[in-house]
Parts: C-alpha cells; structure tokens; sequence
C-alpha cells in the first residue's frame, strides 16, 4: 500500500511538472500584456518531440545518446525523495537531503559532459558556465536546507517536515534566511531569469539552452521535461519544507485530496511570485553570478548562525 | 531554552532581530543609492514594529511615541529627504562599483561571529532575547561602520551611520525596555538635526571636489602638486 502511495506519488510528480511550466508561462504573459499558450502546451511540444526523429551528429560518441535517460532517470528518483502530497513514503525514507543533492549533481555532471561530447564552441561554454554556477550554488543549497534538517536533528526531509509539523505555529528567525538562500539557488539551478533566461537563443547569454543546443527529437524532449521537472522539484521542496501545512501524515484518500488541493495552490503562490520576479528583475551580466550565489551562500551561513546564537539550547 | 518552548513574544523579538541583521547585509551589498536608501527604510520599518510589540507586550505606553518618532523620521522623513537630494543631484542612476563585493559581505558575516564571541560571557547573567538582541544591534553597528569603510558615496556613509543608530535603538528597547522618553526625544531630535546637517555638506562636498565620492578628497590639497 505504501509503495503504491510512492509510486502514484512519483508519477504525480512527473505527470504535473509540464503543467508548472505552463502556469509560470502563463503568469509571466499575462504579466506583460500578452496572450498565454495554452496549459497543454507543453504537453503537446513533448508529444511532438517524441515523434521526431533525434538527429545525431557524426562526432557524437555513445555518451551523447545516453544523456538524456540519465538525465531524466536521475530526476525521477530525486522526485521520489521529495515528499509531495505525503510523508512517511518508504521510498524518501531511503535517501535523505544530502541524497538528493547528489542525484541533482549527477544529472548535472552527464548534462555537462553531453554539453562537451559534441565539440561545438556552444556546448563547451555552456558546459563550464554550467559547472561554475552550480560549483557556487551547492554549498548554499546545502547550508539552507542544513539549516532546516539542524533544526529537525534528521537530514531525512520527511523526518523534517514531521517536526515542522508538530511543533506547530514556531517563529523560526533562522527559517527566514533559509528561505531566502534557497529560493536564490533555485532561481539559479533551475536557470530562471537573473541568472539564465530559459526562452533565449540569443547566444552569449545562454547557459542552459548552449548545452542542450544540439539534441533533437525524443532526446530533446527527454532533457525539456526533466528541466521542468527539476523546477517542479525545487519549486516543491521550497513550498513543503518551509510549508508544510496540509501535507498528509496519514495514508487516507480525504487526507491526500487534500494535500493535493493544498500543494497546488501552494505552487500557485509560488509561481505567481517568480513569474513577478522574473518580470521586474534583468538579467544579471555572467560575472555578476558569483556575487548573487555568495549572497545565497551569506543567507544560508545566517541562517545556520542564527540557528546556533538564536535558537539552539544552551 | 529552545525556542519552541519560548513563548510568542520571544519568538517574534528573535525573528524581528534576524530581519534587521538582514537588512544590513542587504545595505552591505547595495551599490545604488535609491535601492539602498530603501533597505534603510524597511529597516526604519521593521524597528517601529519591534517598538510597538514590545510596548504592548511590556505595558510601557512610551514606547508608542518612540515607535511613532522613529517611523516619521527613519521611515519616513530621512529616507525621503536622502533620496530627494540623490535624485536632485542626479547620482541616482550611479552603479558604484563595489571592491571586492564578496569579501566584504564575508566579513560581515565574521562580525556577527565576532559579536556573539564578544557577547559569550554574558549569557549566564542575562535572559535570552536580552542576549540576542545585544548580538543582533552590536553586529548591526559594525556592520553599519564595514558600509561606511567599503562605499565611497557620501550618501552611504550618512545611511551606513544611521543604520548605526538603529542598531543601537534596537538593544535600548529590546534589551532594556526603552531609554528613559527625555534620553529618546533627545537622540530623535539629534537624528534629525544631523541628517540635515549631512545635506548642507553634501551641497559643500559637490561644490568643492565636483563630485560625492569621497576618494576625490584626496585631490584637496592646500598647494598645488
């Protein structure tokens, strides 16, 4: 029963994460006067880029075509780790926070390397502006959520959440640095605008679109949904760990409907949120990142300091 | 003394304290005027928060007037008279190029270890929020002296000295239940008169050197070199 509950879980997860997109897409045209694609957009781009035919290019080597199902696979299981309607899964209970941190820096580390296998001018820059964001943004994911797991004294998120939950309404200074440095770094790993603009094509700016620039076909469409997936991931982490009112703590259909009822709009909040950001900020110039990410990474060591001189027993 | 088991009142002292230690680090890494006259702002904001929660938590009915002082002149009258002056100056578009950006907000960040070491030997004598907002307003005070230090803008250096001022508010109310009103209405008067001070010598600087940027000051010399 519980492995079912896991599984319909993950599925949930997968299922739903084109759909965030198409909220975000949605919120940001309405937010500049224009008219929205519809929520199957998506859906439906995905559909057409599986029917495709990929086309490979001759230099690529056999790690170029595996890409994109490691990608994709390791994004799974990262959505297995993450509890989305309920905790208590047996599969989140397997793996804890540092887990995912790591499933997320594999799927980094192939989609850099595919960046680099092809040999084009485009893929390698991408691939080491990739690696450079994401060798700053680590550590301050990982203060931020220490900071929470810390305050929990379990690394396992559900094990957190549990205790989030029944120490009822606590005013946690520590929380709110944690927020913030999380919500940096996730603007930044999932390259949303400050950091990377994920509609562009415009060539020197892009950092995400340069690596992927030369697959096609379903490969395209495999690495287009984890991406999606990858904010769905950070988007629910944030919206749960900080959140988590609603969540089901028991396995019952009216307790899940209305965890379910609960993330959705939680991620509404969200997205509305972003999308605001996302339209009244610019992007940020290449070497102005660092600065960003040594300010989540700022955030997140205030947190865990004001964690210990604020909050701990002493 | 877990903060679970403080009650609401602590809680929400202790987040209002980790706010305003926020809000310096923002002031730290702010390199336009405008925005960083803003964050000054919200800081103002925050303190009258603070002061009408402590006074009616702690029934001290004065510390509604101070709330009140400090929300017409921190939040109000300095920011706006600060950013009339940089808008007519017409600095106001101005990026200043921040050295070394990211070691600065590090050692900003060891100040505030720095002041909780300072801090240590008092923790067996005194209660909780006491010590915690001795922290946050002594870290507040040299983070406000590391902005001084690290921008060239004079417009910074008078928002990184009144941000030393907050700090010093902060511990006076949370810490010790307000100043006595005469020693309060004094340092507000003395506020106001300095920041009206700073704008004549912003019109005297820019006459002088051309420029707000205090490193131009160099070029002041009596003889020609």
């Amino acid at each position: 029963m519980n492995w079912a509950i896991a599984i319909f879980q993950t599925v949930l997860f997968v299922a739903l994460a084109p759909l965030l997109a198409s909220f975000l897409k949605f919120c940001k045209c309405r937010l500049q006067n224009r008219r929205a694609p519809s929520f199957l957009q998506p859906y439906r781009d995905l559909l057409k880029l599986t029917r495709k035919q990929p086309v490979i290019s001759q230099d690529a080597s056999w790690l170029f075509c595996v890409a994109p199902y490691i990608i994709f696979t390791m994004m799974i299981l990262a959505a297995t780790v993450i509890p989305l309607i309920a905790v208590d899964m047996p599969t989140s209970e397997s793996a804890d926070v540092i887990v995912l941190v790591g499933f997320f820096a594999f799927a980094r580390f192939f989609l850099a390397l595919a960046g680099l296998d092809i040999g084009t001018a485009f893929g390698g820059m991408g691939s080491s502006r990739e690696m450079t964001i994401s060798s700053l943004a680590e550590p301050a994911m990982l203060m931020a959520v220490f900071t929470i797991t810390m305050t929990a004294s379990n690394t396992d998120l559900s094990g957190a959440i549990h205790h989030i939950l029944n120490e009822g309404a606590t005013l946690h200074p520590s929380f709110v640095f944690a927020l913030f440095a999380l919500i940096l770094v996730a603007v930044a790993e999932t390259g949303r605008i400050p950091v990377d603009n994920p509609t562009t094509h415009l060539e020197l700016t892009m950092i995400h679109e340069a690596m992927i620039l030369e697959y096609s076909g379903r490969h395209l469409a495999l690495i287009e949904w984890a991406s999606q997936l990858k904010l769905m991931l950070y988007g629910v982490l944030i919206a749960n760990l900080f959140f988590p009112w609603g969540i089901a703590q028991s396995f019952t259909i009216g307790a899940l409907s209305f965890a379910l009822v609960a993330l959705v709009l939680k991620l509404i909040v969200l997205s509305v949120f972003l999308a605001l950001a996302e339209t009244v900020v610019a992007k940020m110039r290449l070497f102005r990142v660092q600065e960003y990410l040594g300010f989540a990474y700022l955030l997140g060591l205030l947190g865990m300091l004001s964690h210990i001189i604020l909050e701990s027993t002493r | 003394m877990n903060i679970e088991t403080q009650d609401f009142y602590t809680q929400a002292i202790l987040s209002m304290s980790a706010l305003v230690g926020l809000m310096s680090f923002l002031m730290l890494g702010q390199g336009r005027l405008p925005r960083l006259i803003l964050v000054f702002a919200m800081q103002g904001m925050l303190l009258t928060l603070t002061a009408i929660l402590a006074g009616y938590e702690l029934n001290s009915p004065h510390l509604y007037i101070s709330a009140l002082l400090t929300f017409a002149l921190k939040v109000v009258f300095i920011p706006s008279m600060l950013q009339k002056q940089v808008f007519a100056m017409n600095i106001h578009r101005d990026v200043e190029a921040l050295k070394n950006n990211t070691a600065v907000m590090l050692s900003g960040a060891s100040l505030m270890v720095f002041s909780y070491y300072v801090l240590q030997p008092i923790i067996h004598t005194s209660s909780m929020i006491m010590l915690n907002a001795l922290v946050v307003s002594l870290s507040v005070v040299l983070l406000g002296l590391l902005l001084m230090i690290s921008h060239r803008q004079a417009v910074a250096h008078v928002v990184g000295f009144m941000s030393i001022e907050n700090g010093l508010f902060f511990a006076a109310m949370v810490a010790t239940d307000g100043m006595p009103m005469v020693v309060e209405l004094g340092v507000a008067f003395d506020v106001l008169v300095a920041a009206v001070l700073f704008g004549i010598f912003f019109f005297h600087i820019r006459t002088s050197i051309d420029s707000l940027d205090v490193d131009m000051m160099n070029k002041l010399h009596e003889v020609e070199r």
